[in-house]
């Protein structure tokens, strides 16, 4: 029952599956973003609140989802690590981090872009921003500590319980987070609870954040290539297929 | 197991105790960090006692941070941590000696001084005893968590600027809730509700650091 597991847990198989699964899913990713992003900037309403600029959420909503939905996997990659031992989700693990903390940032970035109209500042010390924020914080972290340990597999230990030692710290960051600035400010604007999203907004956005987890993985797999090529230098199948490119 | 905790806990503050400048360090640290603040924001007594909290915990936060780094570093560099966790006895418990000696020796002479500094910025009398409360009820916290940090940087050459990479943004939740109860209590409010979060983050690190910091140790030294 568990053999598929098993095989998808030696490097040389989950290589030549993600190296024949990277074109599809690109293919896939370039055209639901070609798609989600013509239907969400042009066809999508105007909203009748914030006009054009509410439709950064396109990016930003997908990209903070992802922010959240990178770190779990890194968690349970991590869980694997320490529990199985296994190189493969080594590798995602790790190459997962920059990953997530781009999006963490994109996140960031369009969200502080939007708060400019709506909010008249870039930065406002809001709930979300300022999780966010140290959700960015952890993953730099997650990456100085990879970039530290000179063993991969030392290092992917030592980030594997740093991923789940955050895991456990983000709900208890995320409330008191969201305590402090309710205390300090008073409830802010909530982007999409206010009126509850109409469904001609709610299919973009959707199409959007599939494009986004398509991109991750797509991504995710060729870096976890790199990685696992790189770790496994010394086998025969990676000298074997250094020995093919070569003629 | 009890007889092997004590045996740590007393071996760890023997050597605190024969090392003391190095236990004076944070605290002059602490020290230093508070004073710098009236020299930069002016030595205005209202601007002072308003900002007196945050400056106070942040500060002791930071030094208590420094202090961590050399939690398992003189253990590390002599073998002795390889022999603690080759003992029948279970790490967790030893490593949460380790820990408490460590807190009873950076962690609790921050809590002594800080009357002075509370003083030096003005902290309305009524908040004194809560900021004590908060600083017992918090640096433990610090130390359970930060000791995670540094078992996954002990072996490294430069681990110290990593630490407090890794750790700082795990101590946000401490940091609002104790801030915000000695803001509170500064203002005349009630900070029940601050104090039960920390004394539930104190029981919940409790109970889990020990274990992830005696695994990180396991990672670390191979």
């Amino acid at each position: 029952m568990f053999l598929w597991f098993h095989k998808l847990g030696s490097p040389k198989i989950f290589y030549r599956l993600a190296q024949r699964l990277t074109p599809w899913l690109g293919g896939i990713t370039a055209v639901l973003l070609v798609v989600g992003l013509y239907w969400g900037l042009v066809v999508a309403p105007t909203d009748y609140e914030q006009g054009d600029s509410y439709r950064i959420i396109f990016v930003h909503v997908p990209a903070a989802w992802l922010s959240m939905f990178v770190y779990m996997i890194m968690a349970v990659s991590g869980a694997i690590v320490l529990i199985w031992r296994m190189k493969v989700t080594e590798a995602i693990m790790r190459a997962s981090a920059p990953l997530g903390a781009w999006f963490t940032f994109l996140a960031l970035v369009t969200g502080s872009l939007w708060g400019k109209p709506m909010w008249g500042t870039y930065w406002v010390w809001d709930a979300r921003l300022t999780s966010e924020l140290i959700l960015l914080f952890l993953y730099l972290g997650f990456i100085a500590l990879q970039n530290a340990i000179e063993d991969r597999r030392t290092a992917a230990r030592a980030g594997a319980i740093l991923a789940l030692v955050g895991v456990v710290n983000i709900p208890i960051i995320h409330y008191s987070v969201e305590w402090w600035s309710t205390l300090h400010q008073g409830p802010t604007v909530s982007k999409l609870d206010t009126p509850s999203i109409s469904l001609s907004m709610l299919a973009p956005l959707l199409v959007m954040a599939v494009a986004f987890t398509l991109y991750y993985v797509t991504v995710a797999l060729m870096r976890a290539r790199c990685e696992i090529i790189d770790a496994e230098s010394n086998s025969s199948w990676v000298r074997e297929l250094a020995r093919q490119r070569e003629h | 197991m009890g007889h092997a905790f004590l045996a740590i806990l007393k071996r760890d503050l023997t050597l605190a105790l024969r090392h003391r400048s190095e236990m004076a360090n944070p605290l002059v640290f602490f020290l230093v960090v508070v004073s710098l603040f009236p020299m930069a924001l002016g030595p205005e007594q209202e601007t002072l006692t308003q900002v007196a909290p945050g400056i106070l915990w942040v500060a002791a936060l930071l030094a208590a941070t420094l202090a961590m780094d050399g939690m398992f570093r003189s253990d590390f560099e002599d073998g002795s941590l390889e022999q603690l966790l080759l003992s029948p006895h279970p790490p967790s418990v030893l490593v949460l000696a380790k820990i408490l000696a460590h807190w009873l020796t950076t962690g609790l002479p921050l809590i002594v001084i800080a009357p002075l500094l509370a003083l030096f910025l003005h902290l309305p009398g009524q908040a004194l005893p809560v900021l004590l409360g908060t600083l017992a009820l918090g640096t433990p916290v610090l130390s359970m968590v930060g000791a995670i940090g540094v078992a996954l940087t002990v072996g490294l050459r430069r681990g110290g600027l990593l630490l407090t990479l890794l750790v700082l943004p795990l101590y946000v939740p401490v940091l609002i809730f104790a801030a915000g109860a000695v803001d509170n209590a500064a203002a005349g409010f009630p900070v029940a509700g601050q104090l039960y979060f920390l004394a539930a983050l104190l029981v919940l690190s409790v109970t889990l650091a020990p274990l992830a910091t005696a695994a990180s140790l396991r990672i670390s030294l191979g």
